[in-house]
């Protein structure tokens, strides 16, 4: 228990020394750009990787809920009157509705069954977003009003480092508690046999519903705050290539790691920008290296080297 | 009456292709429990290689034996460089695996093809033929007819031959398999290449018609996902009818409902059959074994 | 053991992210930007606006550069997502300390990078077709292509002389035919026309029978329009023809101002009507037209230097950089903002596009006349005779 505990703290406090040290070594707020792109996915990561690694259901349509966050603070201002900070609100809470809702039919469904149904939900909320124009700008998307704290303009790339890295660090730490709650024993649990878990109690119903609710709460924030800091929104964001991508990222940095989520979120917002060196090989070596990695780290990133190290440290 | 022919042409030619695709997931998993993400690049692999095949003067259906070849060959190449090394990794490490390929590919394909539409000329002309009021392309027949062949070539492969047996003896139980001498590898190898060539013959059937281009594999990827999913993941027949009745639901829709919902009209059945049927219409009932 | 592990990732995947060398900022060049969509759905135009703006960059420079000095082109490609773009805006101004910016492809992804651009008082000229790039007027914000709502205007113009006025629509839903479409409901009225029936299809279908057919059956359409980029347009044209509809006049828009919609839609296009620039029949144009040196000259150099058709696409990229360079020529300056008064006084421009006055509330600089209807006869464009 106390390993886990410190294992738990050791992670928090990398994030937060990372997040504090960076911006003395970024020349240009452009980095300050990327980094807040990097902290904002891995947020959305880490929520799916509850859902995921922890819970081991897999999801094709979390860009669903990324859309929502991000179009609720885009409709609410500008056709509603509705306050952005409340907007933010009624966006996250509007995503866990609907998770609530669609998750209890389609988390009977298993394995690929799953991945298929929440395809189908990502395809829906997208096809509206696309479609309801006159509410949603269409498929150039629209603009967003900045966001106003207590009087406060939210504003520049710096400024949106700082919260949306703060975000991060709140979520990651949430999510570390969860884990060892009785609740992610349950998660875990589930994850290694379904069957298994429901004999030993687990209500394997409730706590999937539960995991599926919290991802897409996790997914609607990070969308708002992307929103925000944009000051843009289009319907890409909602698509099934962003599931994808956010799926990626969890497996590419280890399921089940909530490192491996933050990990996999920079590896894969980084990496296009350092291949544009690279020019027109830049897809092929960016699907080259995603190969590659899930061969020889076919845990993940984070658990991969972390067991490397550890077997090092034996001999 | 037309107008019904007309919406049911429509849907059985593309859901044709959707079937192809489809079956091409199914084989690849069956054999091996991949979902094969880079499915659709095979598709577009048969179309390009054969335009350009075509353009540098080779017969068309030279060309398009060429293509099918080339498919195959990556194909191998995509299970002997990239799922073979990651043997024993989970399905979704698999998974991200082959999205990794389909990014590859597509970015090989803009690299040594281009970023253009391309067509290839109709194989029997373009005259439509007229069916109780309905313009049909000669092509859609080419398209179904082609179809068919490669489902009752399939067919009597796995069902009639020893190793198409030993390909459903690996579906089955994979363990199992190699524990009766069956070379699971190879039986994969087989999947891949195999998948490779149907995907590439609907890529050929299919692009007199809706025209090719690098990067037309991400959509009927997740087209034929779908489907095979609608039909029952690992069932051959289930691939087949989920994807022509996707094509119908699409075309239907579009047809008599709402050309914008079109999509989200077919996505809705399919959920609404997963409530119903959680294994899809002709899904196997799969036990966990703990 | 595991601090170590996680430090590791850490440290890595940091240099992987801000280890990206700095270009040297090379003395004596100046730094234009580019952000273009050269992969992805929209690549069949990030493409010629990719290869045009180098073609040009190459020549401008072995023609001894502007005001003396080299131009250095940074061109990134956003694969068509809009979120990517915007990075690559900030990138641009950030980090490559650009002092204009040509690009922007799509109306969706030039809408992300404006704030952008306006906040850091950069001149950008767009590449996009939506009106609402330059409506309303941003400061530092042009654009070279034709509207959308153009498109419409010269569309209705074209039919209302035909005595056309009941109208079937069938649109793309991705940015572009959304935008058009949107456009040609709002001005159809100040032409008289009415939309009879409005069909849908979306970017990557592969079969629009089943809409057409709705069109054909809809009593009292006289023709068809046909907002729509990509091979869209293409299999809609090929399905026409396939439902023996060519009987109704049939519009396309510039959309499709390529060579390859002819290729693609082959004997299917015969009789397609579509409003476009004079770029696409630079050798039919009389002597006298003032267009007809830069678009004949253009096209060769693209074709000659490419062995791809031209298409309006890439001339709108040469439009841009031309504006940028005389405006900086004009402003003997690499200062953004005497840049961005000169583009403002642009006048006499001759383009591929048309011949551009721009204003202080026309940022665009192009009226109805820099649009031609062609019409594809013989498998090639040619000017629509009028009225007919």
């Amino acid at each position: 228990m106390r390993v886990l505990a410190n294992q738990r703290f050791l992670t928090l406090a990398i994030l937060a020394v990372v997040i504090a040290v960076l911006p003395f070594v970024f020349p240009s707020s452009y980095y300050f750009r990327v980094a807040s792109l990097v902290w904002v996915s891995a947020l959305a990561a880490v929520g799916l990787n509850i859902l995921m690694g922890q819970a081991g259901q897999v999801s094709l349509g979390h860009a669903a809920f990324f859309g929502i966050g991000a179009y609720a603070v885009a409709i609410g201002p500008a056709h509603l009157g509705i306050p952005s900070w409340a907007a933010l609100l009624i966006g996250a809470l509007l995503s866990a509705v609907l998770a609530y809702l669609v998750g209890r039919p389609i988390l009977r469904l298993k394995g690929h069954y799953l991945a298929i149904a929440t395809l189908g939900l990502g395809v829906l909320v997208a096809l509206v977003i696309t479609t309801e124009s006159s509410w949603t700008g269409g498929p150039d998307g629209m603009p967003v009003e900045r966001l106003t704290l207590f009087g406060w303009r939210v504003s520049g790339s710096s400024t949106w480092y700082w919260v949306t890295g703060g975000l991060l660090l709140v979520g990651t730490w949430i999510a570390l508690n969860l884990d060892e709650t009785p609740t992610g024993r349950a998660f875990r649990a589930l994850h290694d046999s379904e069957v298994a878990a429901q004999v030993v109690g687990v209500d394997v119903a409730r706590f999937k519903l539960q995991a599926f609710v919290i991802a897409a709460v996790y997914a609607s924030l990070a969308g708002s705050a992307l929103a925000f800091m944009n000051g843009f929104i289009n319907p890409d964001q909602a698509g099934f290539l962003h599931s994808v991508e956010l799926v990626t990222m969890v497996v590419l940095g280890g399921l089940g790691s909530v490192l491996g989520s933050i990990v996999g979120a920079a590896v894969l917002i980084t990496l296009p920008q350092a291949l544009t060196v690279f020019q027109e090989y830049e897809h092929l070596l960016l699907g080259l290296i995603i190969i590659v990695a899930m061969i020889f780290m076919r845990n993940g990133i984070v658990p991969s080297l972390s067991s490397l190290l550890v077997r090092k440290a034996r001999s | 009456m037309a107008e019904f022919l007309q919406f049911l042409f429509s849907g059985l030619t593309v859901g044709a292709v959707y079937a192809l695709v489809a079956l091409g997931f199914t084989l690849i998993y069956n054999a091996s429990g991949v979902v094969n993400f880079a499915q659709g690049e095979f598709v577009m692999l048969g179309g390009m290689v054969t335009v350009f095949a075509a353009a540098a003067g080779i017969p068309l259906l030279l060309a398009a034996l060429i293509a099918i070849a080339a498919a195959v060959a990556i194909g191998l190449l995509l299970h002997r460089l990239a799922i073979e090394p990651a043997r024993g990794a989970s399905a979704v490490t698999l998974i991200i695996i082959t999205i990794g390929a389909s990014i590859l590919l597509r970015g090989l394909a803009a690299i040594v093809f281009d970023k253009q539409f391309h067509k290839l000329p109709a194989f029997t002309g373009d005259t439509p033929i007229d069916i109780m009021g309905a313009a049909v392309q000669p092509q859609s027949f080419w398209v179904l007819g082609g179809t068919a062949v490669v489902v009752l070539a399939l067919y009597v492969f796995l069902e009639h031959t020893i190793t198409g047996k030993a390909v459903l003896a690996t579906a089955a139980n994979r363990l199992a398999a190699r524990l009766v001498g069956i070379n699971t590898t190879t039986i994969m190898a087989l999947a891949f290449g195999g998948s490779a060539a149907i995907g590439a013959i609907a890529g050929i059937l299919v692009t007199p018609i809706t025209l090719t281009s690098y990067d037309v594999g991400t959509l009927l990827a997740l087209k034929g996902f779908a489907a095979a999913m609608l039909g029952g993941m690992g069932n051959p027949v289930g691939a087949v009818v989920g994807g022509l009745l996707l094509g119908l639901l699409e075309a239907f829709g579009a047809g008599y409902l709402s050309s914008t919902y079109k999509d989200a009209f077919a996505f809705l059945v399919i959920l609404i059959v997963l409530f119903a049927a959680p294994q899809g219409l002709f899904g196997r009932r799969v036990v966990e074994r703990v | 053991m595991n601090a170590k592990a996680n430090l590791k990732t850490l440290l890595a995947a940091s240099v992987m992210a801000f280890g990206v060398s700095q270009g040297a900022l090379a003395q004596g060049t100046i730094k234009i930007g580019s952000v273009l969509s050269v992969t992805g759905p929209s690549s069949f135009l990030g493409e010629p606006e990719d290869k045009t703006l180098k073609l040009y960059v190459d020549k401008i420079n072995a023609a001894g550069g502007v005001n003396g000095k080299k131009i250095e082109l940074v061109i990134y490609d956003d694969g068509g997502d809009a979120n990517k773009a915007r990075t690559f805006a900030t990138r641009l101004l950030e980090d490559d300390e650009v002092i204009a910016m040509v690009g922007g492809t799509t109306t969706g992804s030039t809408m992300a990078m404006i704030p952008v651009f306006e906040e850091a008082k950069v001149p950008f000229i767009s590449l996009a077709g939506a009106i609402e790039v330059v409506d309303p007027v941003r400061k530092f914000v042009f654009k070279t292509p034709h509207t959308d709502k153009m498109a419409c205007e010269k569309i209705f113009e074209d039919l209302k002389k035909r005595n056309l006025t009941k109208i079937g629509m069938i649109s793309g839903t991705d940015g572009f035919g959304a935008s058009m479409r949107a456009q040609c409901v709002k001005v159809a009225p100040n032409y008289g026309m009415q939309i009879l029936t409005d069909e849908t299809y979306g970017p990557r279908d592969s079969d629009m029978t089943a809409q057409l057919t709705k069109i054909k059956n809809t009593a009292g359409v006289q023709a068809v329009v046909n907002p729509g980029f990509g091979q869209g347009p293409a299999i809609v044209t090929r399905n026409y023809a396939q439902l023996g509809m060519n009987a109704i006049p049939f519009y396309q828009s510039h959309g499709v101002a390529s060579k390859s919609f002819i290729e693609l839609a082959g004997a299917a296009a015969e009789g397609v009507r579509l409003p476009a620039a004079a770029l696409l029949v630079g050798d039919k144009l009389p002597d006298s037209d003032p267009q007809k040196k830069v678009v004949t000259e253009y096209k060769q150099a693209y074709e000659g230097a490419t062995k791809q058709p031209v298409s309006t696409f890439g001339g709108h990229a040469y439009d841009g950089l031309f504006i940028l360079v005389e405006a900086m020529k004009r402003a003997n300056s690499t200062d953004p903002q005497k840049i961005r008064d000169e583009i403002e006084k642009t006048k006499g421009f001759v383009g591929t596009g048309g011949i551009v006055n721009m204003t202080g509330t026309d940022h665009l600089g192009l009226d109805l006349s820099a649009f031609r209807m062609l019409e594809i006869k013989g498998g090639d464009w040619n000017l629509a005779a009028s009225g007919s």
